[in-house]
């Protein structure tokens, strides 16, 4: 297998990584594999940092006003609405 | 911290169940916000956005006494809302659809891996407004079946469990899809930042 491919099959693994889902045994060969290579390394770092820049973008759920009287004039609860 | 993991107040399927109007109210009251958001990013459209908000409370509402709480109230909703977001885009843009996951010929994972390593940069430019809106409009063109897993896991926060049990596939189709949609908005970020980098050395 060439390095190259080994490198693919790590970077496979980094993303359960990151979740802390990846087996304990596959967790201990990723973490030898990205101490000696920079490059998985990197694809580690900047995929946190990724899912981060995400979360932090994520705006709130809000329902437009407009949005919401109409779902709850579908649903009979028009009522409930100044509740 | 993200809004979407607090604990959503009790809500009792006994009470909605017997069709109890307050119950229903805190009901849609809970999750509606979450339920247009969720189909907001799936669909990229308002109108669509707002016609399966609607369609899956009317179904939601008239199927539970069907709901058996083997999953969360929370996840049998999800899973009626991308029901109705996929069957409405089968209907209104079936040139949008590839329910499957794209095959591995058509994705750049197994190209270069583009290795630059830009995640030292100071917080303040990782944030800026110009990075987040590049990394919102990735992710809203994912493939479809990378997108609602992608939008399930990290913006509603389920487990791969629960994302699974939403869109009935494997645990390990969602673990694969979201590597995928996590691997192409890396991509892009990285691609991005070089970009920027480059304009900056242009313009000095």
């Amino acid at each position: 297998m060439s390095e190259h491919t080994d490198c693919h099959d790590y970077c496979a693994m980094i993303s359960e990584f990151i979740d802390g889902e990846l087996s304990s045994e596959l967790c201990t060969k990723l973490e030898e594999h990205l101490a000696g290579c920079t490059n998985c390394t990197v694809v580690l770092n900047t995929m946190k940092k990724t899912i981060d820049i995400y979360h932090e973008s994520n705006e709130p759920a809000e329902l437009p006003e407009g949005v919401k009287k109409r779902l709850y004039s579908s649903l009979s609860l028009a009522d409930y609405i100044r509740k | 911290m993200d809004k979407s993991k607090v604990t959503p107040p009790d809500i009792s399927v006994d009470k909605l169940v017997k069709g109890d109007r307050d119950e229903i109210a805190r009901f849609v009251e809970t999750y509606s916000a979450r339920v247009y958001r969720l189909g907001m990013k799936i669909l990229n459209n308002e109108q669509d956005a707002e016609d399966i908000l609607q369609e899956t409370f009317l179904k939601a509402i008239r199927g539970l006494p069907t709901f058996e709480g083997r999953s969360s109230l929370s996840t049998w909703l999800y899973r009626i809302a991308t029901n109705e977001a996929l069957m409405l885009l089968r209907k209104r843009h079936p040139e949008t659809i590839s329910i499957d996951a794209p095959t591995e010929d058509d994705d750049e994972d197994n190209e270069a891996l583009e290795i630059v390593d830009w995640s030292h940069q100071p917080e303040s430019e990782l944030l800026e407004k110009e990075t987040r809106q590049k990394i919102d409009s990735a992710a809203s063109q994912l493939p479809l079946g990378l997108r609602e897993v992608f939008m399930l896991r990290e913006m509603e926060g389920l487990s791969v469990k629960e994302t699974a049990e939403v869109l009935d596939v494997s645990e390990s189709v969602v673990k694969t899809r979201l590597l995928r949609a996590r691997m192409k908005l890396r991509r892009e970020l990285t691609r991005y930042f070089v970009e920027k980098q480059k304009k900056e050395v242009a313009d000095e």
